[in-house]
Formats: C-alpha cells, sequence, structure tokens
C-alpha cells in the first residue's frame, strides 16, 4: 500500500485493541446506503508507471526550453539562479504547516520577514504581508480594502489598460458590493481631478499597464487624497530595480506579481501576490504578516503578529478570509532577492530594458510593422501587416512564440501583438525573432 | 530525541542573522552578462537609487538558508499531528512530476495546441475529483482551501439572484467551524449566523429548524458545515441536516478540510451537498510549503455547474480546450489554478488508484483511534462517547497544577513532535486537536503516546519543566503582546 507504513499483522493488533474485528467497523456512522461507493478510477500504480504517463504528459507542451519565448502578458520568463529551487526545495521549509509554533518556525518565519524587508524596500512601503494567492488576488484585495476604508465612498477607478484577467477578477470579488467601477483613460492624476463627485474609494495605476506602457504618476497621489480615496499601484517588481518606488510615487496600496522574482511559469501558477501598504494602514490589511519580538531570555525571535485583522481570531470581523497562501513562492522571491542583490536586481532591469528597446526598434523597421509609441520597460505592442494569430501560427512552427495576438482578450484588434522581451534574450534570438517575422509576411 | 528531556539541542540551537546583516558594500552573487545589443538611453528622470537589498556572496546565501531551514519542524523531519491540517506524508515522486520543463516552464497564454500536455492533465484531474467526491463539476482555478470557499459561496449567492430571489443573505455556521467560513461570508456580502451545537458535540437540529422556519427561510442562502466536524466526528443527521437547509430554499456548502477521512467511504454528493471544496494540500499530499502553496478545487451538482468559475477544461473531437462556464461567477484568480499543485494532486491519485485512496481513508481513521485509545486516560476525546472518531480526535485536557494545553503543546516540542493544532474548535475548552494521518507507523503513535502520557506525569512532579518549554529550540516562548502592540515588520538597519 503506497505510503502506508502499517503491517497487516499491525492493524489486525490495532484493531483488536480497539475492539474491533474490522476497518469497516469504524465507518458504522456513515449512512449505510452510501458507505463505500466503488470509485470508477484506475487502480494503483507504481511510481515507474506513474512518471511515465506524467513525464509523457508534460511533453505534449510548448515549453520555455525549447521554445523561444516573446509571451509575458503576466507571466514572465526570467532568469532564476540555480540557488533559488535547490535551497526552497529543503524538506525542512517544504513540508512544513503556516508558523503557527513558533519555536519550531523560525527557519520559515525569519524568511518571510527578509522578504517583508526586502520587498519593502523594493516597492517603498512601510509593511509587505506574506503573500496572496496572486498578482490579481491582491489587488482585488486591495481594491476591496480601498473600499472599505471609508463607507460612503463607492468609486473605483481601474485603467483601461489594466490586465484583462485582472479586471475579472476585481469584478468577481466585488460582485457582491455596492460600487461602481469606471475605466479611465489616459493620465491617472486627470481621472482623479476630473471626477464631479467626491466618492472616490480607490484608484489604481497599472505600473506598467497590460499593454507594457508604463504612466506619468505625478501628482496621482496627492489628486487621489483630495477625492478622499486611496492611490493603489500594482506593478512590475522587475522593473522596479530601476523605476522609481510606488512608495516614492505616493501609492498607499501596493500590488505586484511576485512570480517574476524567482518562481516558475508552471502554467500560470503558483504565483506570488505581492502586498504591502503604509503604517497607517498596516492594521486594515489582509493576510499574514511577521513580526520582531523577543523571548523570556532576550534572544531576538519571530512571530505571526496582528492577528487581530485575520479569520482565524475574528471570524465574520476579519478582514479578508484568506489562510493559506502562496508561502513556498515568497520563499523563493527572498531567496532571489537575496542571490540578485543591490546590483544583480538593477543589471537584470537594465538588461530587460536594453534588450526590449533593441527588439522594438528592429521590429519597427520591419516594413509593414509598427511599434505602438510610448514609455515602455520590457513589454509593447506591435502593429502587425497581417492577422496576428495568423502570423504567430507561422512563427510556431519555427519554434519561436513571437508574443500574444491580442485578440485573444480584444477579438477586435486582430492586428497587434503583445511582445515581451527579458535579461534572458540574447542578442541571436531577437535578431532570429526579426527575422522570422519578416518572412512570415513575406 | 528522548535523551533531552532537561536540554541540549534537538534542532539547530544557533541564531542566524539577518540577511540585512550580513551585507557587505560590494559584495555580490549573481552577475548577468553585459548587453549584448546596442544600449538605448535610460530615462534618467523616472529612475531610482538601486534598491538597499543585501549584498551577499552566494555561499553565505546557501548557508543563510540551510541553517533556516534547520530551525524549522517539517514532515520530513518530525511527527506532525496537526489537526485539520492533514499533515501526511508528501512524497517525492510529486515534486519530481511537477518540475518537469513540459510543465514547469509551461506558459499559461501558450496557444491551446501548444498546452495539450496541461489541458489533459487539468480535463483529468477534473474528473478524478468528481468520481471521488461525485459531484457534476469541478473548478480547479481556486488556490487555496479559503479561496475555494469564497468561490463555493459567490456560486451560491449567485445561484439565488439568477432565480431573483435577492432576499437570501443569511449563511448558517455551526459554531465548531474554521473561522474562515464565517470570514467568507463577509467577503461574499452575506451574513453569517451561528448555529450552536447539542451535547453531543453535533449540529443542534432544533436551533437548525428553527433558523429555517417560518419567514427566517425565505433569507436562508445557505449552511456551510464541516463534515467530519472539527470534532473529528461524522455528523449523523447529516442527511436531515441537508434536508432542512433545502426545504428552506437554501443550498449546503460542504467544508472538504476533513475529506482526508472519506475518500472512497463516501461520495459527498450523495448524502445531498450542493457545493464542496477539497484541499489538495491535506488530503492529496501536496505539500503545505510553510503556509501555502495549496489548492481549492471546487466540486457542484449539475444544477450549479454553469455557475463555476472558469475556464475549465474540455475534451473536444480535437483533444482538449478551455471553456467559461455560462453562468460563471467569473474569473477568481488569473489563469487556471495552481496548476503545480495540481500536477502532485494527480500524480498522488494515479499512484493509489481507486483501492488506495480508500486506504487513505481508512487507516487515517484507523491511526486516530489508535493514539485516542492510547491516550485516553490522561487525555479523554472530548464528545464521540461510544463511537469512533474519523481521522481526528479533540481532548479537553486537565492534567491540573495549572497545567495549559499550550504547556503541554510546548513541552511535545522538547520530544521532538510538532504540537497538534491547540485551543481549535472554540467550542471545546482547552483544545488538544490530534490528526495523525495515515502515513505514520504505529511505532511512531506509540511513541507520541508515551510523550503525552509522560508530560501528564510531569505536570504532577515536574510542573515548571512543562510551563517553562520548551527548552530545545532556538528560542523559548515568545512575547507576542509586544510584537502586536509594537510591530517591528522590516528590518530597519
Amino acid at each position: 500500500m503506497p505510503y502506508i507504513p502499517v503491517t497487516n499483522a499491525q492493524r489486525e493488533d490495532m484493531l483488536h485493541r480497539l475492539g474491533v474485528l474490522s476497518l469497516e467497523d469504524l465507518f458504522a456512522d456513515i449512512p449505510q446506503e452510501h458507505r463505500f461507493p466503488v470509485l470508477a478510477l484506475d487502480g494503483g500504480k507504481s511510481e515507474l508507471e506513474v512518471l511515465r504517463e506524467l513525464a509523457t504528459l508534460s511533453r505534449a507542451n510548448a515549453q520555455a526550453d525549447s521554445y523561444r519565448w516573446f509571451l509575458g502578458a503576466g507571466a514572465y520568463d526570467h532568469f532564476i539562479p540555480a540557488v533559488v529551487p535547490a535551497l526552497a526545495s529543503r524538506g525542512e521549509f517544504l513540508t512544513a504547516y503556516t508558523p503557527y509554533q513558533p519555536e519550531v518556525s523560525q527557519g520559515t518565519l525569519q524568511a518571510i520577514f527578509e522578504y517583508q524587508s526586502m520587498v519593502a524596500e523594493l516597492t517603498g512601503m512601510d509593511a509587505v504581508n506574506a503573500s496572496h494567492y496572486d498578482g490579481a488576488t491582491a489587488l482585488a484585495e486591495a481594491v476591496l480594502m480601498g473600499l472599505k476604508n471609508s463607507e460612503d465612498h463607492t468609486r473605483i477607478l481601474i485603467p483601461e489598460g489594466l490586465h484583462p484577467e485582472y479586471k475579472q477578477v476585481i469584478t468577481t470579488y466585488l460582485s457582491a458590493f455596492e460600487c461602481t467601477i469606471q475605466e479611465y483613460t489616459g493620465s491617472p492624476s486627470a481621472a482623479a481631478k476630473g471626477l464631479a463627485q467626491n466618492d472616490l474609494a480607490v484608484l489604481v495605476a497599472a505600473y506598467p499597464d497590460f499593454f507594457g506602457k508604463i504612466p506619468d504618476l505625478s501628482g496621482t497621489a496627492e489628486a487621489v487624497h483630495e477625492k478622499g480615496g486611496l492611490f493603489v499601484v500594482h506593478a512590475d517588481p522587475i522593473m522596479l530595480g530601476l523605476f522609481k518606488s510606488p512608495g516614492a510615487w505616493g501609492a498607499d496600496i501596493v500590488t505586484a506579481e511576485g512570480q517574476s522574482l524567482g518562481n516558475d511559469l508552471n502554467y500560470g501558477g503558483p504565483f506570488l501576490g505581492i502586498m504591502g501598504t503604509t503604517n497607517a494602514l498596516v492594521r486594515r490589511l489582509p493576510g499574514r504578516l511577521v513580526g520582531e519580538t523577543r523571548d523570556s531570555q532576550g534572544r531576538r525571535g519571530f512571530v505571526l503578529t496582528l492577528v487581530a485583522r485575520e479569520q482565524h481570531i475574528r471570524r465574520e470581523k476579519a478582514v479578508s478570509n484568506i489562510c493559506s497562501n502562496q508561502g513556498l513562492m515568497a520563499l523563493r522571491s527572498c531567496i532571489y532577492l537575496a542571490m540578485m542583490g543591490r546590483q544583480g536586481l538593477r543589471e537584470a532591469a537594465e538588461l530587460c530594458w536594453h534588450n526590449a528597446h533593441y527588439a522594438a526598434k528592429k521590429i519597427a523597421e520591419l516594413p509593414g510593422f509598427s511599434v505602438e509609441p510610448g514609455l515602455f520597460f520590457k513589454e509593447f505592442v506591435v502593429h502587425t501587416p497581417i492577422p496576428a494569430e495568423a502570423l504567430a501560427e507561422k512563427l510556431y512552427q519555427k519554434q519561436i512564440v513571437p508574443g500574444l495576438p491580442l485578440s485573444r482578450y480584444y477579438p477586435e484588434r486582430t492586428e497587434d501583438l503583445l511582445v515581451c522581451v527579458t535579461e534572458k534574450h540574447t542578442r541571436s534570438d531577437i535578431e532570429d525573432l526579426v527575422q522570422a517575422l519578416r518572412e512570415a509576411v513575406q | 530525541m528522548m535523551q533531552n528531556l532537561e536540554g541540549g539541542p534537538t534542532m539547530g540551537q544557533q541564531l542566524v542573522p539577518l540577511l540585512q546583516e550580513e551585507s557587505v558594500p560590494g559584495r555580490r552573487a549573481v552577475q548577468l552578462p553585459s548587453p549584448s545589443v546596442p544600449e538605448t538611453p535610460l530615462p534618467e528622470a523616472l529612475l531610482r537609487e538601486a534598491p538597499k537589498l543585501p549584498e551577499v556572496d552566494e555561499l553565505t546565501v546557501v548557508r543563510h538558508f540551510t541553517r533556516l531551514s534547520q530551525m524549522n519542524f517539517s514532515i520530513d523531519g518530525q511527527f506532525y499531528p496537526l489537526g485539520s491540517c492533514t499533515m501526511k506524508y508528501n512524497p517525492k515522486m510529486n515534486e519530481e512530476a511537477a518540475s518537469y520543463a513540459g510543465f514547469r516552464r509551461a506558459h499559461p497564454l501558450a496557444p491551446e495546441s501548444l498546452s495539450q500536455g496541461s489541458l489533459a492533465l487539468l480535463h483529468g484531474l477534473q474528473e478524478a475529483l468528481q468520481e471521488i467526491t461525485g459531484f457534476k463539476a469541478v473548478s480547479l482555478q481556486p488556490a487555496a482551501g479559503a479561496h475555494g470557499e469564497l468561490t463555493g459561496v459567490l456560486i451560491i449567492r449567485a445561484w439565488h439572484v439568477s432565480r431573483g430571489d435577492t432576499k437570501r443573505k443569511r449563511i448558517l455556521i455551526p459554531d465548531s467551524a474554521h473561522g474562515t467560513n464565517p470570514a467568507t461570508c463577509t467577503m461574499a456580502g452575506l451574513i453569517a449566523e451561528t448555529i450552536p451545537s447539542d451535547g453531543t458535540g453535533a449540529v443542534d437540529l432544533e436551533a437548525l429548524r428553527a433558523a429555517c422556519s417560518g419567514e427566517q427561510a425565505e433569507t436562508i442562502a445557505g449552511l456551510m458545515i464541516t463534515n467530519p466536524s472539527t470534532l473529528g466526528l461524522f455528523e449523523r443527521n447529516i442527511k436531515e441536516i441537508i434536508a432542512i437547509v433545502h426545504r428552506a430554499g437554501g443550498l449546503v456548502y460542504g467544508d472538504g478540510a476533513n475529506m482526508n477521512a472519506l475518500v472512497g467511504i463516501v461520495k459527498p454528493a450523495d448524502l445531498g451537498f450542493d457545493v464542496m471544496h477539497l484541499n489538495l494540500h491535506k488530503t492529496f499530499s501536496t505539500p503545505h510549503g510553510g503556509g501555502g502553496p495549496g489548492a481549492g478545487a471546487v466540486g457542484v451538482t449539475g444544477a450549479l455547474a454553469e455557475f463555476l468559475p472558469g475556464p475549465v477544461a474540455v475534451k473536444t473531437t480535437e483533444g482538449f480546450s478551455f471553456r467559461m462556464p455560462s453562468q460563471s461567477i467569473g474569473r477568481v484568480k488569473a489563469f487556471y489554478g495552481n496548476f503545480a499543485v495540481l500536477v502532485r494532486a494527480y500524480a498522488y491519485i494515479r499512484r493509489l488508484g481507486s483501492d488506495g485512496l480508500r486506504r487513505v481513508a481508512e487507516y487515517s481513521v484507523l491511526n486516530a483511534n489508535y493514539i485516542r485509545s492510547l491516550v485516553a486516560e490522561k487525555y479523554p476525546a472530548v464528545y464521540g462517547e461510544g463511537r469512533w472518531n474519523m481521522h481526528e480526535f479533540v481532548a479537553s485536557p486537565e492534567l491540573g497544577n495549572g497545567i495549559h494545553t499550550l504547556d503541554i503543546a510546548k513541552r511535545l516540542i522538547d520530544y521532538g513532535f510538532h504540537p497538534p493544532t491547540i485551543y481549535f474548535p472554540l467550542i471545546v475548552k482547552e483544545a488538544l486537536m490530534v490528526e495523525p494521518t495515515e502515513t505514520e507507523s504505529p511505532e511512531t503513535l506509540e511513541a507520541f503516546a508515551k510523550a503525552l502520557l509522560a508530560i501528564a506525569d510531569e505536570a504532577q512532579n515536574n510542573p515548571d519543566l512543562v510551563k517553562s518549554a520548551p527548552h530545545n529550540t532556538p528560542v523559548g516562548r515568545l512575547d507576542e503582546t509586544t510584537a502586536a502592540r509594537k510591530p517591528i515588520l522590516c528590518y530597519k538597519g
């Protein structure tokens, strides 16, 4: 029996001690007519057979080692130092539970504290929680936090260029609440200033947005606060190695997709929801927080803290229902940031910038192609001379995924391709992409 | 481990400095290549000073995290009988499967034609979970148990609204429930209402009938219930409970936290449940990761299938594809769920098969009752008199001399065991909740029982030893009050 160490002889001894004849006797409380159904599943298989089956399934996918990817759109192929999986897969981290018993969980607790510290520095916030499910749910909870901040302020401004799946998650999370979700175009500060009523709860800025564009955030915090709202910035954490932090722009809450920081693509999950805020709002922040304290002998240690915000203490009055989060992903990001360090993260961000701008320049020089203007970091929209979907299909034959045809989310945008270039791409990757695009439309 | 009753290291004793304290200006680990393309000028006015991350070399990072890991208890290292958390062995085979490049390096927005392996796996897991639970449809999108609860309660709400039934706002929740249940109701804009338990720890049927009768019936959205309950007892009146709620027009949500006791034993849908989440990180052996990631798959009856969050994987004539259910509550997460967790759960189900899954429940129940019997004299199970517990039991220890459950828990650490869940469920005074799981041997269970009984003796003969535990950990009991009153949440230099 896989993973069950009780031998038949031991089982009989144990049943004897309990005074029953069979395992079945232990289930007398279950309604008899429904007890012991036959499960129409295959019988158990050996490890060898199961791994063979899963290896076959995995090979039915295209993956980032066999294709050249210029696909981002919320899931990014950044460099991951070998140290990250080697350390994060240690059983002592992998198979521990939530650190509710601090004396035997100092490893996890200190790592989360270090994660909180580094991500707070990166985002420019006072406090960062121990994680959310992903960037989209972190942003949805940030909006909810803003909505609850002021009773009569119910207007939520989100950028038209926010990731379409994030918009859908926000809509789901807010479906039960009285509020108006309104999309704005152009500068976020103008959107706040242009409001007729004084009912702003939250303004969200995407830094950058789904199309890779970096908005001008100057004056936004002031304009949002003037209307009585909270300023939420959803950021690309790699970009924050180079560009001003949301905190420096006056954000009240920051969210980000932390997958880029040392986590695999994993076909979309597990990812890492980053969420941080200011000291003024920290007692309303959802999610776990680790704090520093001392034991009776004065030794420094770490504990889960401000638990009066959480479901296991406050039940229906908790700020969120979140319990299990993405602890292991936060650990991976912690190790990643330690490995990259002050200079490494900056270098990665600069490489993204140079590679992406070189790719954009070369693609724009192709006949029939153009690049949407505007400030960008690592992702940009290409207008294609033939439908982007058909163009992409041609490149798949050459083991190149040239980007995301925007028609996936915007049916009318048939000739737009969202291209992502990171520090992992080489000059020849980029030149091969350009060459393949040229040939595809000839 | 037994020789360390009075002190002496059981784990990495020495505290580890913070990474930030190990930082030396100019030191580094990762070095990236120089740009191979012509450089583009940076927008200087928008830039920052490089973030002040630690400056450390690679070996320092490796030692730092290795030493931190040694300060953890884990399933790989210790018996971890944490009630309600199902800390079973996490097979290494699952890690291998999840590490295959075709899964680990697959992009979620790759075209379906290049993602057939992932889609086939998602579809296969949906079908397996449908078979195990009896539900007609499953969504794998929720990322954790509480996320599954939110999904399920939003489905219940959406179903009522779709029928024009907008007055139904009350969700009934037994007083033994996890805190996530009432917190979920608030997040879904509904009102949590507590139903007391009766003298046997079961749902008080009279109180439930009263909450569902007369005009009150018209405001019932549903009931959230954990079965087996958090007392580790199967709710014997479950069919009647469900019938009462159904008669009032409400739907019944099953919290699947305790499904480990029921796989292959009973299909929840057969009992009448309408919606239920499964914690794949409990029942289906995926590692807890120090607090996640989990996966909270949600199953529903045929009537609710089109309300599921999407997309869900479907089989077509050409292979596999994604589809958004027609009345979906929407997305609850970007992309498709915690896919790499789903790979592990699928590998586990394939390994165990139908017989192996039933053995999981049988032996988890056997092990729980075995410990219960070994410690019955000093730690009698509350309720459940004359009945068998399911996968866990709850004691309410009274060892005297001012010894609290917290002291017992901390003293168990000295014996090399992770403490059980304590002070939960809230309806049991000084609760001590023990869930051994099926992957532990009788030798381990007996050693644990022996330690619990030894602590009962110590409570009589040397209570201070118990009250001052743990003695062999890198830190002793920590000052949580000051931590909350004057929070230090970041390194301040």
